[in-house]
């Protein structure tokens, strides 16, 4: 098995991960000026990288989503970041 | 009667390396009585089953990707739409990909109109395809069952099999019986945490030799004039005045009035070289074969508790499948949490197995969209068109894909059957949700 590294756990079974989607989409403000290309490049289009891809990721028993990039062709992970903001 | 019947030849086929003796007394058609005149000869007279060509300068359609689907659009062109300056332009060997990689079911039991009718259009065609192409496929139609674990099950199942036959496929209920006649390996037992009700019964789907498709497609396509172009990767699309007019390969430019691009596993990365977003995702879908065994299964059996189905080859080697990695990939090769999943569906399926070895196991990597319905059709760069994601059920569809594909590039306009999986439905909002209507792991 694999080890992904939760950048609040540390290094952990692959099994416990899951994927939840590409990073930086931005979902478009509800209102009539978005069009249905709008909403569709939102809903379906995606990057579908070969190679370094940055998606969001949940580490399932500790609940946080977090960025990760990983290798899409090695499976290498090449690094982790909070999406959490620092509460003062 | 043996001159047209079909025979076992696919292992000399496999070599289109050998140097024919007697350049006068070649072996062009396949047949029992060529293969009997052979055998008194040596086997010195048979063909390459296809031309290596060198790439011309200019072709009136170039289609990226020698798999199945790619080799059945070019033998589709030139057969059906008389388009005879043909290349088909595969990086690697032909049939490497997918279609040399999957677990071969060929079934057409779907639940939307749209979808039954591309799929069992292309049944139809692969219960001629031997003859067609005089090349042994292999086609068995040895029946698939999807099988019921409790009474939801059975209400779902009636409602699929209500929908396939009105429209028209041959789907039944079996009962527990009659399960167990056909598929008396499967766990029967008192105890099991999936028990079987029955199933859902297609007695025309089956398994083909997934090898002898691309090669039997490929030879076809040859003898109609069609240059099949190996170890030529597509490194960038050539657009004139924002018109496709090519493509740039590591063997050269190539040009073309029109570039269709079946790339199962790598659409998105084709796409970007014309400049668009597809909506597809990328995973790997792992299959497992055995060690060969005496006859032990003569269906396929799929359990859509455990997401795993299983047959067994004609060498006797138990074929086994699984539902898709969780994760996006495009690093052909399995991975241990779902070999897990997958090896464990199967011994609840068929406890008899746990014993037996594996022998291989691999990965492709499939292109999967929204609505797990493939997408065709042109693209936001005139003169390139796009036949793919497929996801996990390119390798049935080979022969409509390659059909109306063909018809496509030909005409410019949509076969009827492939109007509704064009790309302009996730615009529209008209999707052909098979991944929820049918829960078929596809």
């Amino acid at each position: 098995m694999q080890r992904f590294p939760c950048p609040f756990c540390g290094p952990r079974d692959e099994r416990e991960f899951h994927f939840a989607g590409e990073a930086g989409k931005i979902r478009p403000t509800p209102s009539a000026a978005q069009s249905d290309t709008d909403w569709a490049t939102y809903l379906y289009e995606a990057q579908n990288p070969r190679g370094p891809s940055r998606e969001i990721w949940v580490h399932t028993p500790c609940q946080e989503y977090f960025i990760m990039t990983r290798d899409t062709v090695s499976m290498e992970v090449l690094g982790t970041e909070q999406l959490r903001k620092e509460t003062l | 009667m043996l001159l047209g019947s079909v025979v076992y030849i696919t292992y000399l086929d496999a070599s289109p390396l050998i140097v024919p003796h007697w350049q006068d007394h070649m072996t062009n058609k396949y047949s029992a009585f060529s293969l009997f005149r052979e055998s008194l000869r040596g086997h010195k007279g048979w063909q390459p089953a296809w031309r290596s060509p060198k790439p011309q300068a200019e072709y009136d359609v170039v289609i990226i990707g020698g798999g199945g689907q790619g080799l059945a659009t070019a033998y589709y062109l030139a057969k059906n739409n008389g388009i005879k300056r043909v290349a088909v332009l595969e990086k690697g060997w032909l049939g490497g990909g997918n279609t040399g990689r999957n677990t071969t079911t060929i079934r057409s039991n779907y639940f939307h109109p749209e979808s039954v009718a591309l799929y069992e259009f292309s049944l139809n065609l692969y219960e001629n395809l031997s003859r067609e192409l005089n090349y042994n496929v292999m086609f068995s139609q040895r029946g698939l069952m999807t099988l019921i674990h409790s009474e939801p099950d059975l209400e779902m199942a009636n409602r699929t099999v209500n929908a396939m036959q009105l429209n028209g496929i041959d789907a039944t209920i079996i009962s527990r019986a009659e399960v167990q006649k056909r598929a008396p390996v499967l766990n029967f037992r008192d105890d099991a945490r999936y028990p079987i009700h029955g199933a859902v019964w297609q007695g025309r789907a089956g398994t083909a030799r997934h090898d002898a498709v691309a090669w039997g497609y490929a030879r076809a396509a040859d003898r109609l004039g069609v240059d099949i172009i190996q170890n030529c990767e597509v490194t960038g699309l050539l657009t004139e005045g924002g018109i496709c007019k090519g493509v740039e390969t590591n063997q050269g430019t190539i040009r073309a009035a029109r570039v269709g691009s079946a790339v199962a596993g790598n659409s998105s990365v084709v796409a970007d070289m014309a400049g668009y977003k597809l909506p597809i995702q990328s995973y790997a879908l792992q299959a497992f074969v055995s060690e060969p065994l005496k006859p032990i299964m003569n269906t396929v059996a799929l359990s859509p508790a455990t997401g795993t189905y299983f047959c067994q080859s004609d060498k006797g080697g138990v074929v086994i499948g699984g539902a898709l990695d969780r994760v996006p990939s495009y690093g052909q090769r399995g991975n241990l949490p779902m070999q897990e999943d997958v090896l464990s569906g199967l011994l609840e399926m068929a406890p008899a197995l746990a014993n037996v070895k594996l022998l291989r196991h691999w990965a492709g990597i499939v292109d999967v969209t929204p609505d797990s319905s493939p997408v065709i059709g042109p693209t936001p760069l005139p003169g390139f068109f796009l036949n793919g994601g497929w996801g996990t059920g390119g390798f049935k569809a080979i022969p409509a894909g390659g059909t109306i594909f063909a018809h496509l590039l030909a005409t410019g306009t949509h076969h009827e059957i492939s109007q509704p999986f064009d790309p302009s439905r996730f615009t529209s909002g008209r999707l052909v949700d098979e991944g929820a209507a049918s829960g078929i792991a596809h």
